[in-house]
């Protein structure tokens, strides 16, 4: 008996450990390797410096330039984490502390279960829903207010398509408010309701609370959650995908249409038909995997990482 | 007088930055649950109004031709979700055992588990070109079966950190009864977390299903499309997702009307999904 017992201990911890290993370690390491080495021809023929500033993408004349898609991707990525972040901040405000206790798991699970939508269904609906409303209403009240002003004005120039940066940002906006305001209500959630029955006992009012005393407490959170959230923004794929025109220009006002690395291989990827073409595309894909797993670590480990150890000494 | 009418302003001026601000972010909510209920009512309505029982029976006709449907996307979707989960589940709930019960106090599996998380919103569309170096590529076509394996590689974090997490809350004084009976670690695994902790892992199975069935930019260039029907997971394969980018991309006022339709019964299958999780999880926390 204790022989076989053994054995089935080791072969479990073994089995086990090697799936770990497999899933944390090997997996990531092996899609940096394959993606670093199917772009190696275009490494080696347009550089680092020149692929990641050239600004052409010639399937036809061969010439792959990575700086429109980056632009496009960095553009849509900020605008729509600008719309998203105060948003999310409100609702999580909202949920947190201002709802009615009875309603507070159901706003919650409202907000996660919109979360649970598809991305697909998010890009079709601003295609058919959104897109339209924008060029025909939208937009031209925008080139007819803001665009008049001197400078900003150049932000709100071109024909009002609606399949343009400031559609796609704005349908991406959408999209990451679930995920970021449940991560800010739940670091909200851990300021221990002692700090905030002191903060009363003082005489605040309910915002003097949430600005003073759950704000400072849950900001590791709150930078955490939304740095985690530009992270799956920048990834994101099918929400954008109708919405950008997939145009390789570097987008010199919001209405112009553009591209993001994501879109530009989910539509060109099956077309690639030269071996460089196909190699530029996986470069792209190994751009997007640096960007993205850099930023996730980073809010893993130094801001949510050095949170845990705050959280875990103070909570009362 | 004078300083009790400044103090008086200043707490009027208080009272109304409170609610002012408390306003604000009601107003917020009320912004998001606008957007995001309208993306709701539009998918069931539209989806609703060119929903037929032929969608589900039919297979593609060319376009302008009536009565066409989308069986072999259901069909296509189905096998390959089947598929993922079929190689998704061992591996992802056994990842995460191993992190719950043996790296509690290992620093190198604390930071598996770690880049394990970040793998959750990893990009899914590089795991797509991932999967094609090596699965695509040197075949030469398309496969439904590399789409199941991309499929599989997203739904596996999902299922690892939430099966880790639920073994957490398992009472560590259980497992130290087990031991002290004489038990071996693998039999406190399977007898006392396991059991103690199967609703809970049972819901970050779901939750891992409904994470990759709405997924698109894998399949694209993996399982890639097949106007026909198909059980061959070998050869090119339709999905809902990818269909729906293709229709709804397309020109035929018929092809939208059955992305719509489409899009309605996908959406209602993830958020079914979800809320079943929802369901067992909140009878697992109740015990």
């Amino acid at each position: 008996m204790g022989k076989k017992d053994k054995l089935i201990e080791a072969v479990t911890a073994s089995v086990l450990g090697f799936f770990a290993f497999s899933v944390g370690f090997l997996f990531p390491l092996l899609t940096l390797v394959v993606l670093f080495y199917e772009s190696l021809p275009a490494i080696s023929r347009f550089g680092v410096i020149d692929f990641l500033t050239g600004a052409t993408w010639d399937p036809v004349a061969e010439i792959f330039g990575a700086l429109p898609a980056l632009f496009g991707t960095l553009l849509v990525t900020f605008i729509a984490s600008l719309i998203a972040i105060p948003v999310s901040i409100g609702i999580a405000i909202f949920i947190a502390e201002l709802s009615p206790q009875k309603l507070k798991p159901v706003f919650s699970t409202a907000i996660e279960l919109l979360g649970a939508i598809p991305s697909i269904i998010y890009g079709m609906w601003g295609l058919f829903v959104i897109a339209p409303l924008m060029a025909d209403y939208v937009e031209p009240f925008l080139q007819e207010t803001l665009g008049k002003v001197p400078l900003l004005g150049r932000l709100f120039e071109g024909a009002p398509t609606g399949i343009d940066a400031l559609t796609a940002s704005f349908v991406l906006s959408i999209m990451i408010i679930p995920f970021m305001s449940a991560i800010v209500k739940d670091s909200f959630e851990m300021t221990p309701a002692l700090l905030k029955e002191a903060g009363y006992g003082l005489g605040a009012t309910k915002w003097e609370v949430v600005t003073n005393i759950i704000i400072p407490y849950a900001l590791p959170g709150i930078v955490g959650g939304t740095v985690l959230s530009v992270g799956r923004a920048l990834g994101e794929t099918m929400a954008v995908a109708f919405l950008t025109g997939n145009v390789h220009q570097i987008p010199l006002s919001l209405f112009d249409p553009m591209t993001t690395i994501t879109v530009t291989i989910a539509n060109e990827f099956t077309e690639a038909d030269s071996d460089i073409y196909l190699s530029s595309l996986y470069y792209l894909a190994l751009i997007l995997f640096i960007l993205s797993f850099g930023l996730l670590m980073f809010a893993r480990f130094f801001i949510l990482g050095r949170l845990g150890k705050r959280w875990g000494a103070k909570s009362i | 007088m004078g300083s009790e009418e400044y103090i008086s302003r200043v707490i009027l001026k208080r009272k109304i930055v409170n609610i002012l601000m408390l306003g604000l972010s009601s107003l917020t909510a009320l912004y998001g649950m606008i957007w995001l209920f309208w993306i709701l009512a539009d998918v069931i309505i539209e989806g609703l109004s060119f929903l037929s029982i032929n969608l589900f029976i039919n297979d593609p006709t060319p376009p302008g031709i009536e009565g066409g449907g989308l069986r072999h996307a259901f069909v296509g979707h189905f096998i390959i979700t089947f598929m993922a989960t079929l190689m998704g589940v061992p591996v992802g709930i056994g990842t995460g055992i191993f992190f719950a019960e043996y790296g509690r106090h290992s620093r190198l599996i604390k930071s598996l588990r770690s880049i394990t998380d970040i793998l959750v919103s990893f990009p899914s569309i590089v795991i797509g070109t991932f999967v094609y170096a090596f699965m695509v590529k040197p075949v030469g076509h398309f496969s439904g079966i590399s789409g199941s394996v991309a499929l599989a590689l997203l739904m596996i974090p999902v299922i690892a950190i939430t099966t880790d997490e639920i073994l957490k809350l398992v009472p560590n004084s259980l497992r130290e009864a087990g031991y002290a009976l004489g038990a071996r670690r693998w039999q406190v695994i399977k007898d006392i977390s396991l059991s103690a902790a199967k609703r809970g892992i049972l819901t970050g199975v779901i939750l891992g299903i409904a994470r990759v069935s709405g997924e698109t930019a894998p399949l694209l260039f993996t399982a890639f499309n097949n106007n026909f029907l198909t059980f061959d997971p070998t050869q090119p394969m339709a999905s809902l997702t990818v269909t729906i980018f293709q229709y709804a991309m397309g020109p035929y006022e018929e092809w939208h009307g059955q992305a719509w339709a489409a899009s309605l019964v996908l959406t209602m299958g993830a958020l079914l999904f979800f809320i079943s999780a929802k369901i067992i999880i909140h009878g697992f926390r109740r015990k």
